[in-house]
């Protein structure tokens, strides 16, 4: 199959997959039912795109396959955050809270606490990325203890408002937060693609990359804090989907076999708005509501993980 | 760190644990038992004190041979998905065998932190770049795929809150009665001890360990059933208490040096030790309230090793 | 010229390189030797911008390498360091192709697959330019790489042990290519290199280092010599003369 091929299937997969969430089974009123669908799927494509986007990034700066970027810790704070709020000020100040501050709340308290993660490790220098990878995982595991602790003190009732943020869900984005994000996305996207010529080269890992010129340290900043950006911005908008990335990425390394950034940022975008689009149609259509895609994702992301650190280097 | 400063602050820290509670008891009270003080003693005061100090000692211990098997100072039941493992394990148990006696959940939980631990050892013979700090970024993206695992099957059967109640460390529910299942430990840590060179032999690698005359497999089989038998026992009785098997062998090795015989002893007082404070910490902050040992050693533990990640980077 | 001014490097509180000063000559080959430890690879990544230096400064052409642009450098000076395993599957003629990197920012334009063309030609890497790196053995992997810097064009070339883990017949191969590049199209090397009959035969100028100093440098009919051996590696080695070339028995 020519490359053009497989961007074409892709393509054609994802547009159906979005149409048939959109039309399928439509009953009521269209007026009603088709602009809220719409909305559904493009708070999808939005997030399956920067999701997909900064993790294959993410992997090529740290020359790495298997790892995923919300493991620095950002889900975990986000855990805390959503369970904070309930814990301090009870379950009906989530609803009476105005979605657009929690939302405003999460994604900067994120950004914050990512770009102060690199900043105090950047500092020295040398510091591998594995090391800040490692802090962050360890100040997850910090928010993930007081987060459990909160949890058990909650009453079940309550408790029922934190897990439902515990798992992404499109179903209750607003209008207002959609057109925000996309925004904010798009701009980071935009401010990045100077960067994205880089990609490739920094594939080859630091020395190399510095050899042939690229100014490494600036770079890797500015695309760790773009990667930090969106899935802060995704992540506040839905809610985790900690494993979509890793799924996506090694499917597109999979399927398209090459190195070339140019071909597996748009391929992975793609796998992942099918993912979603079709994961959801089925959950929401065909299990309907029986449980959320997160779990599905998550679930079938670390299957797919363990598997691949098993065949990793065999050959 | 001389081992009799650690002695004395254990006997201090024992001490102040059995006098420390909501029940008014004084040292001076023990010549003078009521009725209902003895009954709190005993029930509640003692068996807390000794399962304290069993599951401080057996969790240093075993986080000690684990980093001697893989030779690698970052790894421990927290970070090579052996607590995720045992933990999908009870789930499972709970599900599967509704009816279940503790000891048979601790066997099922044993079987998948056996399992899961093996799972991670291959991982690691495939890993091809060694990298320190690598090696437990492995174990902990592991680990959170089993947690999601885990995961998956409770919110389907909305046990999410239960199993994270259950399963956060907490000394607060340990009475008479309930706790004697960690006494398994016990002999474990003991066989831990005589196997202990071996397990730094074998962590040299197979081909060296077998140039030696060391049955390879044997010794790292033992190991890692030692590693998943302790980290189910004590996730059953108590539950998780993040980092403690990583946190306190560090400490030790870097004052004492890797020679095992001479640091066991002491990572075993130390691990108490450090338990036991923590315990005290928690019960003394919000008074009468109590903050459980998972929350506890989970903040002071994480602050302790990203210290000893910089500082290992600073020295290296 | 390459001008190393009292350049130096610490890690933590032990110190690699003590400020040394060294020139390396254009349209040479120059051999950093010394023992384990000495302090040449750590050198050599500080002339090329791999790591920061502590204090002094590196030259190059006059300009200091701090106030170049790195794009610039590229274009200048390139190294090969020698531990070069890659995450990524290549084909050999993709990892030449990066080597055109500093020129094409990634859009390689015809010429600047004539220079890929003949940087694979010079190596000798015709037959298996589609295979893919983990294809290859030990020596051809090497070989690729110096085709990729190469192609990098550039009149700096520093390498880092390039020989290492080559079996005899390759290590002539690469050394000749290295002499050849010096004579034919005028570059300046630089290598790290370990088994001083190599440095011998092929360099002009070698740089001895011992413990993060330079205990001297010279041409090489100079520096190949019982005296100045006995003092870089703490042991006495006969030098003979066999046709043109010095030749140092140190196996017994």
């Amino acid at each position: 199959m020519t490359l053009k091929w497989k961007f074409s299937l892709l393509a054609a997969a994802s547009a159906a997959c979005a149409l048939l969430f959109i039309f399928w089974n439509v009953i009521g009123s269209w007026d009603y039912v088709v602009p809220r669908r719409s909305l559904k799927i493009a708070a999808i494509i939005l997030t399956g795109g920067a999701i997909a986007f900064s993790t294959v990034v993410f992997q090529t700066l740290t020359n790495n396959r298997i790892l995923t970027p919300s493991i620095i810790g950002l889900d975990s704070l986000y855990m805390l955050i959503q369970t904070g709020i309930i814990f301090l000020y009870g379950s009906a100040s989530i609803n009476m809270l105005n979605k657009n501050i929690n939302f405003f709340v999460s994604a900067v308290c994120m950004i914050l606490f990512a770009g102060l993660l690199y900043r105090f490790l950047f500092r020295r220098e040398g510091q591998s990325i594995y090391f800040l990878l490692l802090v962050g995982i360890i100040l997850g595991t910090f928010f993930g203890s007081v987060t459990t602790f909160m949890q058990v003190l909650l009453d079940p009732n309550e408790f029922a408002i934190v897990q439902d943020r515990m798992f992404a869900s499109f179903n209750n984005v607003n209008t207002d937060l959609l057109v925000l994000s996309v925004i904010v996305v798009a701009l980071v996207s935009l401010y990045s693609l100077r960067f994205t010529k880089y990609l490739d080269v920094l594939s080859l890992g630091r020395e190399h990359a510095v050899n042939l010129g690229v100014n490494y340290d600036h770079v890797v900043k500015r695309l760790l804090m773009v990667v930090a950006v969106l899935i802060s911005v995704a992540t506040a908008l839905v809610g985790p989907i900690t494993f979509l990335g890793l799924l996506v990425a090694n499917v597109a390394y999979q399927f398209f076999g090459t190195y070339r950034h140019s071909v597996l940022i748009p391929g992975s975008m793609l796998i992942s708005i099918i993912a979603l689009t079709g994961g959801q149609f089925i959950v929401e259509r065909i299990f309907t509501f029986s449980t959320t895609l997160s779990v599905i994702i998550n679930f079938v992301g670390g299957v797919y993980f363990i598997y691949l650190l098993l065949r990793e280097n065999k050959s | 760190m001389k081992k009799r400063y650690l002695w004395l602050a254990l006997i201090a820290l024992s001490i102040t644990s059995v006098f420390v509670g909501v029940k008014n008891i004084t040292p001076l009270d023990l010549f003078s038992l009521t009725e209902a003080q003895q009954h709190i003693l005993l029930v509640s005061r003692l068996p807390r004190l000794i399962s304290i100090i069993i599951a401080g000692v057996s969790m240093s211990i075993i986080g000690l041979i684990m980093q001697q098997l893989t030779r690698n100072k970052f790894v421990s039941p927290t970070t090579a998905g052996t607590m995720d493992s045992a933990r999908l394990g009870i789930l499972v148990a709970m599900l599967l065998f509704t009816s279940a006696s503790p000891l048979e959940k601790m066997l099922v939980a044993f079987v998948f932190a056996l399992a899961g631990t093996f799972i991670f050892m291959r991982i690691l013979d495939k890993v091809k770049y060694k990298d320190a700090i690598f090696i437990p970024l492995v174990g902990l993206m592991f680990g959170s795929i089993i947690g999601s695992v885990t995961t998956f099957f409770a919110y389907k059967h909305d046990l999410i809150q239960n199993i994270s109640s259950w399963l956060q460390g907490d000394f607060s529910m340990v009475l008479k009665g309930r706790y004697e299942m960690l006494y398994i430990s016990i002999p474990l840590v003991i066989i831990a001890y005589l196997y202990a060179n071996r397990f730094t032999i074998a962590g040299m690698g197979e081909e060296f360990s077998t140039n030696l005359g060391l049955k390879y497999k044997q010794v790292v089989n033992i190991g890692l059933i030692l590693v998943a038998a302790v980290t189910s026992v004590v996730l059953l009785t108590i539950g998780s208490i993040p980092f403690l098997g990583l946190i306190i062998p560090n400490i030790v090795t870097i004052y004492m040096g890797d020679n095992l015989k001479k640091v066991l002893p002491h990572t075993a007082l130390l691990g108490a030790v450090f338990v036991l404070a923590c315990d005290i910490l928690g019960r003394v902050i919000i008074y009468p309230y109590e903050i459980p040992i998972g929350l506890t050693v989970g903040v002071i533990g994480s602050g302790i090793f990203v210290y000893l990640l910089v500082r290992r980077r600073a020295f290296a | 010229m390459i001008e190393v001014k009292n350049v130096s490097k610490k890690y933590g509180n032990k110190t690699v390189v003590e400020p040394v000063s060294v020139n390396v000559a254009k349209g040479k080959i120059t051999s950093f030797i010394g023992p384990n430890g000495a302090g040449k690879s750590t050198l050599l990544s500080m002339m090329s911008r791999l790591i920061t230096k502590d204090s002094g400064e590196v030259l190059i052409d006059g300009v200091e390498l701090g106030k170049s642009k790195s794009s610039d450098l590229a274009k200048k000076i390139s190294i090969l360091k020698q531990s070069n395993h890659l995450n990524v599957r290549l084909s050999v003629r993709d990892l030449v192709a990066f080597g055109r990197f500093p020129y094409s920012q990634g859009r390689l334009s015809k010429e600047d697959w004539v220079f890929v063309d003949e940087a694979i030609r010079y190596m000798e890497l015709d037959d298996m330019q589609e295979k893919f790196l983990d294809q290859l053995s030990g020596g051809q992997k090497q070989r690729a790489f110096i085709a990729m810097t190469l192609a990098q064009d550039t009149e700096y070339i520093l390498l880092d042990e390039p020989l290492n883990n080559l079996d005899m017949k390759h290590s002539v191969q690469i050394m000749k290519v290295l002499r050849r590049l010096v004579d034919e199209l005028g570059k300046t090397i630089v290598i790290v290199i370990h088994d001083i009959n190599f440095a011998s035969c092929y360099s002009d100028h070698i740089v001895a280092l011992k413990n993060g100093r330079i205990v001297k440098e010279g041409p090489t009919d100079e520096m190949i010599d019982t005296d100045v051996l006995r003092e870089v590696y703490d042991m006495d080695i006969p030098v003979q003369t066999i046709g043109d070339h010095k030749i140092c028995v140190y196996f017994a």
